[in-house]
């Protein structure tokens, strides 16, 4: 691998997307309307929207990220550029390091738009700090990144890419513990849930939107992201093929 | 006077069988590519062209064979900077300018500015720079991916139907690019599905139902037809080898 390499392919995803003002808009955008139009339909019960609003600053990132880079990867595989790159001096771990810290950025600035929008403007409430709500946003939206890279392998269309939205994050949405506590599913969902990364993501929110203090709870969480991402990534890496058939 | 060692060949290619798809695309395909020459690779569509490429640049699973470039097993990491291939369809980023694009290749290569500058003259896209590669015509978006092929002066290109899509100016512009790099010892290997490129070549190797018909020279071709037209001699290579297998 090479710092020069990777840096070059962050830069080149950035500039892609800054080619494209309507995506950047969506980005930036659609986090914070949703959350907007959150807060009005809670309007009765602004304690769940307390409840439920800032681990949603937190998960967007992850649900946006999925999709941009599933279908990015997937035009890189089908365009030929992927084919391409893989002859040339390039290791994988360039392309996947550089797709990770070129979305990492763009993931940062979501976060600090959909934090303040949601901290500043709606009066979310953060015992621990917003800031900490925005790192497990841009966390969050990393292991996305990384879930979207493996899973662009198994698509060979973009209409299939975004089938996996429903697919793949929709049920992580449901059985996260956003809407009910995962404690009141049946046994058999409950137990499925331990196998869901954005259980985890949802988790570590949870416990640092409440007061009293983080705990073992939050480590073993922010644990399990990292080490989502990193399979991820690992496995990622597995579907970039130098040959193919 | 001791006999000068033969010059080892840049490609050398064995018994090579690819299957695609549950279909047999190239049977025992075995051929050799000089150094420092253009070699032609001519036949129908459809007849293993490209998947020989692939199988030259190391893309390409093959079922059995050989395929040697440059003294390496084709694909080996050591062979990435010495190889430039051009695929069939441009691989470039259509969202971003041509200089964009350039200037990522050319930092996989590191390569500098100027280089850039002088292969984007080479390609004849001097103008073009801030234009999205996406917005190009086909001809255009083919020679930006040509420009990134060419970037880092590689010792040996692969270059899948380069002139498809061009007019007859750019095509002999092209054409005659290509002469200059030879005669700097840059061995090219040059796919087309028109024969008339094939009088441009040194050498020729003439495909069929992914087979190699024929390994020959334009004026090889001309001698054994009997036929002053490379269209027509190719023509009457194929139904006369259509002929012996029906024998």
């Amino acid at each position: 691998m090479s710092r020069r390499s990777t840096l070059a392919t962050a830069r080149r995803v950035l500039w892609q997307i800054r080619r494209d003002p309507r995506t950047i808009g969506l980005l930036l955008v659609v986090p914070p309307m949703l959350l907007t139009i959150l807060y009005f339909v809670f309007d009765a019960q602004e304690g769940t929207f307390q409840k439920i609003g800032a681990p949603l600053c937190g998960i967007f990132p992850f649900t946006v990220m999925f999709l941009i880079t599933s279908i990015a990867m997937l035009r890189e595989r089908t365009t030929g550029t992927l084919e391409r790159l893989m002859t040339m001096p390039l290791a994988k771990g360039d392309v996947l390091f550089g797709y990770g810290i070129g979305f990492a950025l763009l993931a940062a600035v979501q976060a600090v738009v959909i934090c303040t929008v949601g901290f500043v403007a709606l009066g979310l409430d953060s015992p621990h700090g917003a800031w900490l709500v925005g790192l497990l946003a841009i966390g969050n939206a990393t292991l996305g990144m990384a879930l979207g890279l493996f899973a662009s392998a198994f698509a060979r269309t973009e209409f299939q890419a975004v089938q996996f939205m429903p697919a793949f994050i929709f049920p992580q949405y449901l059985l996260c513990g956003l809407f009910v506590p995962r404690a009141e599913m049946a046994p058999a969902l409950e137990g499925f849930s331990y196998a869901l990364p954005l259980t985890y993501a949802y988790d570590a929110l949870a416990r640092v939107t409440e007061p009293g203090s983080l705990g073992g709870g939050f480590a073993r969480d922010v644990l399990v992201i990292v080490a989502a991402t990193v399979a991820a990534l690992a496995l990622g890496a597995l579907t970039l093929r130098r040959r193919t058939g | 006077m001791a006999p000068t060692p033969p010059v080892p060949a840049a490609i050398a290619v064995r018994d090579l069988d690819v299957v695609r798809g549950g279909n047999r695309v190239l049977h025992g395909i075995t051929l050799e590519v000089p150094r420092g020459r253009i070699t032609g690779l001519l036949g129908p569509s459809g007849c293993g062209k490209s998947t020989l490429m692939r199988s030259i640049v190391g893309v390409q699973i093959v079922a059995a064979g050989t395929v040697e470039v440059l003294g390496e097993a084709a694909g080996s990491p050591a062979l990435r900077p010495r190889v430039g291939y051009l695929t069939q369809a441009p691989s470039v980023y259509g969202d971003l300018s041509v200089a964009e694009n350039l200037r990522y290749f050319g930092a996989l290569f590191g390569v500098g500015a100027e280089r850039i500058a002088a292969t984007i003259a080479t390609v004849g896209l001097g103008g073009f720079e801030g234009r999205i590669t996406g917005t190009l015509s086909g001809g255009q978006r083919s020679r930006v991916s040509l420009a990134t092929a060419l970037l880092n002066e590689p010792e040996l290109l692969v270059l899948d139907e380069p002139t498809v899509g061009l007019d007859p100016v750019l095509r002999a512009d092209l054409w005659e690019t290509f002469g200059r790099l030879a005669a700097a010892g840059v061995t090219l290997l040059v796919s087309s599905h028109v024969m008339d490129e094939a009088s441009e070549c040194d050498g020729l190797l003439l495909m069929r139902e992914g087979r190699v018909l024929r390994e020959t020279t334009p004026q090889g071709l001309r001698d054994e037809t009997r036929e002053s037209d490379l269209a027509r001699a190719f023509l009457a290579l194929i139904e006369r080898s259509g002929s012996e297998r029906k024998a």
